[in-house]
């Protein structure tokens, strides 16, 4: 795309090459047979959707993770770095993280601690320009915080 | 031919930039933009004719209560139907929740069926699903063809003794399909039923004749059709509508009323329970002399021109997108629906923002078509109306490919 086109460049905010990256290329996304946990978000809004599949340890660590869906690239590449950054992770830490992740699209200033901590999730920090967008980026992760607080609740 | 060059000079917002560009406004579909006349209708109003209509005695309750009523004149007259035949409602919803909830709740038995089909918006599905649970009817729905028609060969099985409601959309709202409801109610009627037309995606864009149509309840709304939102109209054929018991209660809708009874007001006023939106309905009277100056069949035709004209230009992106709906622009809507297996039609829009272009990117409220029928998370759409020119088109046609160059960068 021409650098001379300001309206676009204003996009590359929002379209990094990570998130398209990850929309074409998505990370675990697969059915998982068997999962401990399940949850299914869905935003009726624009269609987007998003099955999030985990297999716990005893210790409550995320042992394995999948998803499966279809929507939008900032729903569905949100999903995909979800899954790489969560893997291994006490759940415990993953709902940080997600709180994290909350205030970065919200456009909340963030330590660069705390940045380091949300990885590639940093390439959706323009979502914060986009308002009606930030539904789309945080979906999968309130779909995660579904699956965790009903494992809870069991 | 309509010049939409003269049209646009009435309407201010047309003007606007978005982004640093010319405003390209292809969401009519959703919802119209308003002319001048109507925004001057509103402020006329409040600034000199203010008052509550029907029983005041003062020269402004007389002024408002004139305007109130001959816009009902104006806009019963648009439909070809008698004024006493046409309710104001709140839109389109409000006037298919208004039959459910009346004719519906007290003609709808036990056993009965609903004729609907594949491709109505949620409006004229809803009311339709909650009235058959409530009443123990079942729903039937004529099929749509891969081409986004209906597939009218199984009409004749489908519409049985049984049946006692036709529901269909004139014109499809996420497909733009025009549907052939005169033959419709034809049949409807020689089954039995009786036949309500959602009308809010055809009154505004073609002529509509509810004595030619024959249908016995017509829906509509003013927003999409240059007029404010918050105001549309129910038509119902006089013989029904005077069966009909009215849904809400309270004051205008009532002629006499002791401690124990009340007697109801005479037809329409006894469905128009409370003060009505007068400022809206006034304005709305202002739309349909706007839409009459022009001429419906212009209306029509100049849309089926750039709906030809559009279907031309897209056909040079048919590599990357994918367009719905009736090939034959004479039996579609000015409504181009596409999806683009690259790019999600959210993305699309977001994109298109940026260049000025405000389209919908969506399920168009009609999930059962949109991800039922054609199998899709979501489509992105296109909607004109008078005031929209080639030049708009070729834009659209022009960011529609910098939008793919951009995403497979």
């Amino acid at each position: 795309m021409s650098s001379s086109n300001t309206s676009f460049n204003e996009l590359d905010d929002i379209y990094q090459d990570i998130i398209l990256d990850h929309y074409r290329h998505p990370r675990n996304k697969a059915k998982m047979p068997d999962p401990d946990l399940v949850s299914r978000g869905f935003n009726p809004f624009c269609g987007d959707e998003v099955i999030l599949m985990i297999k716990l340890s005893t210790e409550n660590q995320i042992n394995t993770i999948s998803f499966t869906g279809q929507g939008c690239s900032i729903s569905q590449a949100s999903a995909s770095i979800l899954t790489e950054l969560i893997k291994g992770k006490h759940i415990k830490e993953t709902m940080e993280i997600s709180n994290m992740f909350r205030n970065l699209v919200k456009g909340l200033s963030i330590g660069d601690e705390e940045l380091d901590k949300l990885g590639e999730l940093e390439a959706l920090k323009g979502v914060s320009k986009f308002p009606v967008r930030i539904k789309c980026a945080l979906l999968p992760w309130s779909t995660l915080e579904d699956a965790i607080s009903t494992n809870k609740a069991s | 031919m309509l010049n939409p060059k003269e049209i646009r000079k009435d309407f201010p917002i047309l003007d606007l930039q978005v982004y640093g560009k010319p405003l390209v406004y292809l969401d009519n579909a959703a919802t119209s933009q308003k002319p001048n006349q109507v925004i001057d209708t509103l402020t006329t109003y409040y600034r000199n004719y203010n008052s509550n209509v029907h029983r005041g005695v003062h020269s402004l309750s007389i002024k408002a209560t004139e305007l109130y009523e001959s816009a009902r004149e104006k806009i019963a007259k648009f439909i070809n139907a008698q004024s006493d035949s046409l309710i104001y409602t709140k839109g389109t919803t409000d006037a298919i929740n208004l039959v459910a909830h009346s004719w519906g709740v007290n003609n709808i038995q036990a056993g009965d069926e609903i004729l609907l089909t594949e491709m109505e918006h949620h409006s004229n599905l809803v009311p339709w699903q909650i009235l058959a649970k409530r009443n123990g009817a079942t729903l039937k729905f004529i099929p749509v063809t891969e081409s986004g028609m209906l597939d009218l060969s199984q009409l004749n099985t489908l519409l049985t003794s049984k049946t006692k409601l036709v529901a269909i959309t004139q014109m499809s709202n996420a497909l733009g399909t025009i549907n052939p409801v005169k033959e419709i109610c034809k049949q409807g009627h020689a089954a039995g039923a009786y036949i309500l037309i959602d009308g809010a995606q055809s009154v505004p864009h073609m002529p509509v004749d509810v004595e030619d149509m024959d249908c016995d309840f017509l829906a509509f709304s003013s927003h999409k059709m240059l007029g404010p939102t918050g105001i549309g109209c129910l038509y119902i054929k006089k013989s029904i509508l005077e069966t009909m018991d009215p849904v809400n209660h309270g004051g205008d809708m009532v002629k006499e009323v002791t401690l124990n009874h009340a007697t109801w007001n005479d037809l329409p006023i006894r469905f128009e329970a409370g003060t009505p939106n007068i400022a809206d309905a006034i304005a709305f009277g202002t739309a349909i002399d706007y839409l009459t100056d022009l001429g419906m069949d212009q209306v029509q035709a100049y849309e089926e021109h750039l709906t030809r004209y559009a279907l031309d230009v897209v056909k040079g992106l048919s590599e990357n997108f994918i367009f719905y709906g009736p090939p034959n622009p004479a039996e579609r809507g000015a409504i181009i629906s596409f999806h683009c297996p690259e790019i999600h039609p959210h993305d699309i829009g977001t994109i298109l923002d940026r260049e000025g272009i405000a389209i919908r990117a969506g399920h168009h409220c009609a999930m059962p078509l949109v991800n039922g029928r054609l199998g899709l998370p979501a489509t992105a759409r296109a909607s004109f109306y008078v005031y929209n020119t080639e030049h708009e088109v070729d834009v659209l046609a022009a960011s529609l490919k910098t939008t793919l160059q951009y995403f497979n960068r």
